[in-house]
């Protein structure tokens, strides 16, 4: 059984990064990531809603204002050092200045474990 | 917004009535230009009558097959066959949730598969016999049930003195109406019906309202047999009601079974709180364009032959339902500043429906007419109308098979007139038959003898047998099966594994 990382010390925690963003924007924002180091994510599509309203769509009389959104969540873990780097990026390339853009949420992460090897830690991102 | 609608309706109308003075004149001019080769036709139409048979043999019926008429007829059976599976089905499946797609396909399928059964059975002897029956002009007897006496060397009539089709493919063209008629009706309660009480009601329903109308409107002695027997015909046939290829039979049928079906079935779980959209308006798509060509074996084929009149039905079918789909757009863009594609298609169908019974009877123009005016006119029942009651028709059984009908029913009694380009009436007393005068008031006012007739029958028998069927063996699934979808609680697959 893969040995539990480290318990977070000052500076040598990890991070779990969720952001959601405008689809269209996906590949900016990939680029960007890479180009600081960042070596991999999850990415998946999503619908939501914040202050962006949605369409109003109608089959045959039938309205429906559909309140949700297409958007793309991005989920990156990655060392405290390269954290506050990575959110900068990020709200730097995935911006448009318009209401709708998203919004990136940092968590604390507990551990991370490459599956291949069985490496814990900071390694194993 | 309404009074939009109202006024374009209006519009619509008020240039129709207009147009049709005009169409007559046009129609008057090109009848007297045709009137200088009348002597030759004449002439030649003397020596025809002279070898006229009447009340053939069926020896002399085999010689007055013609290969052309056999082949088209089988062709427009498969097109109408294609008509339910696959038209119908993806029509009705795309407009459904996922969770219920097999469900809308499977009802369908089998209800094509069971009704062909029963035609075969005792259908095709209900609707198109008349002898040993209790009430020969309402319902035919049984002497051909299960196609007894029906034979490769067997004939039925045509409208045409001394034009036979091999009996067989008769029966497997009105076969194809016996299978989509009653598919129609399961848009209207789609997404909440169990499986085998629907299959049992269809069965049922068939029996007692398909039959008994298909043979009020369709039957009769044929043009060879009627002069001898003046009065074997079926009631509404006899009372001169016109319905080239299904108006009343087939839509408002089908369309007031819909109705009353989906106020006792009851609305769906969640309706008018919880979103149901189409799930694909791909295959809604698809299932529309099919319906279309195969119409065309609907409506040219109930002419029975391969002759003008036939292409006379295919281009009608043609243009009143491209002007109804594009009224419908356009009343889209008035009424919501965006045309959908569902309600182009939507609109295509209203046109196809409207055209049915008038396909044989009316001209290319009076059909355009008759498609711009069907469409704001069930768009006001879809829309307007079914919100305001609402009352769950989640497929617009009714909105549109049922007001299409009526409106293109009704509508036959007008363009189907001689005045405005129409076929007229024509005398089959008389052989060979002969073009009979035509008074239009007295026509619409029989169309809407027959409309009435078929409400009132189909909905009655209809409420009756749901009513019936659900004491006994309950029409709703559970809740929890109906949230879950049908496809899993009663099909117990699903449509879509990804």
């Amino acid at each position: 059984m893969p040995a539990m990382g480290p318990v977070a010390k000052q500076g040598q925690g990890m991070k779990f990064i969720i952001a959601i963003i405008k689809p269209f924007k996906l590949d900016e924002v990939r680029e960007a990531l890479s180009a600081i180091g960042v070596a991999g994510m999850t990415v998946s599509e999503v619908k939501g809603f914040g202050r962006q309203k949605g369409q109003t769509e109608i089959y045959r009389g039938a309205e429906y204002s559909t309140n949700m959104l297409p958007k793309v969540k991005i989920e990156i873990a990655t060392s405290d050092a390269l954290a506050a780097q990575v959110v900068e990026v990020i709200q730097q390339t995935a911006s448009t200045e318009a209401i709708g853009d998203g919004k990136i949420f940092v968590l604390d992460l507990a551990s991370a474990t490459r599956i291949r090897t069985g490496e814990a830690g900071d390694t194993a991102l | 917004m309404i009074r939009k609608i109202l006024c374009g309706a209006g519009a619509l109308g008020t240039s129709l009535y207009a147009a049709t003075a005009a169409f007559a004149q046009e129609a008057a001019a090109t009848a007297s230009a045709a009137a200088t080769p009348a002597p030759e036709a004449t002439a030649s139409a003397a020596a025809v009558a002279t070898t006229l048979i009447k009340a053939p043999t069926v020896e002399q019926m085999a010689g007055m097959v013609n290969k052309g008429d056999t082949a088209w007829m089988l062709v427009s059976s498969a097109l109408v066959l294609m008509m339910s599976i696959p038209a119908l089905a993806l029509f009705y499946g795309g407009l459904v949730r996922t969770k219920n797609m097999l469900s809308v396909l499977m009802q369908v399928f089998m209800i094509v598969s069971i009704a062909a059964l029963v035609w075969v059975g005792w259908g095709y002897s209900m609707a198109f016999t008349s002898t040993n029956s209790i009430a020969p002009a309402f319902v035919g007897g049984l002497d051909k049930a299960f196609l007894a006496g029906v034979t490769s060397g067997t004939y039925a009539a045509t409208f045409s003195n001394n034009v036979y089709l091999p009996e067989f493919v008769f029966v497997v063209f009105q076969m194809t109406f016996a299978c989509i008629t009653p598919a129609l009706i399961v848009g209207a309660f789609a997404e909440r019906v169990k499986f085998w009480p629907l299959m049992l009601f269809m069965v049922l329903w068939l029996t007692i309202a398909y039959f008994p109308i298909a043979h009020m409107v369709w039957y009769w002695a044929g043009p060879d047999f009627l002069p001898d027997a003046p009065t074997d015909y079926g009631y509404l046939w006899g009372k001169g009601a016109l319905d080239f290829a299904g108006g009343t039979v087939v839509h408002i049928n089908a369309g007031i079974a819909g109705l009353v079906g989906c106020l006792m079935v009851g609305k769906r779980v969640g309706f008018g709180k919880e979103a149901t959209p189409p799930h694909s308006l791909t295959m809604t798509m698809i299932g529309a364009s099919l319906l279309w060509v195969g119409w065309f074996g609907f409506n040219a084929g109930s002419n029975l032959e391969a002759n003008g009149v036939t292409a006379v039905a295919f281009i009608n079918t043609f243009v009143a339902t491209a002007a109804a789909a594009l009224s419908w757009a356009v009343v889209e863009q008035i009424h919501h500043k965006k045309p959908s594609m569902l309600g182009a298609v939507t609109g295509a169908v209203a046109g196809l429906v409207a055209i049915t019974p008038a396909s044989g009877f009316a001209t290319p123009m009076t059909s355009i007419y008759l498609g711009l005016l069907v469409s704001p006119i069930c768009y006001f029942f879809v829309s307007y109308v079914k919100n305001k009651l609402k009352y769950d028709d989640t497929l617009d059984v009714f909105g549109v098979h049922c007001i299409g009908g009526i409106v293109g029913a009704i509508a036959t009694g007008v363009v189907a007139d001689p005045a405005l380009g129409g076929q007229g009436y024509f005398d089959y007393t008389q052989f060979p038959a002969g073009v009979g005068a035509y008074d239009m008031g007295a026509q619409v006012i029989t169309q809407i003898k027959a409309v009435l007739l078929t409400l009132v029958w189909s909905g009655t028998v209809s409420a009756v047998l749901f009513y019936v069927i659900d004491k006994i063996f309950g029409l709703r699934p559970a809740e929890d099966a109906e949230r879950e979808g049908l496809d899993l609680s009663e099909h117990g697959e699903r449509a879509y594994n990804y």
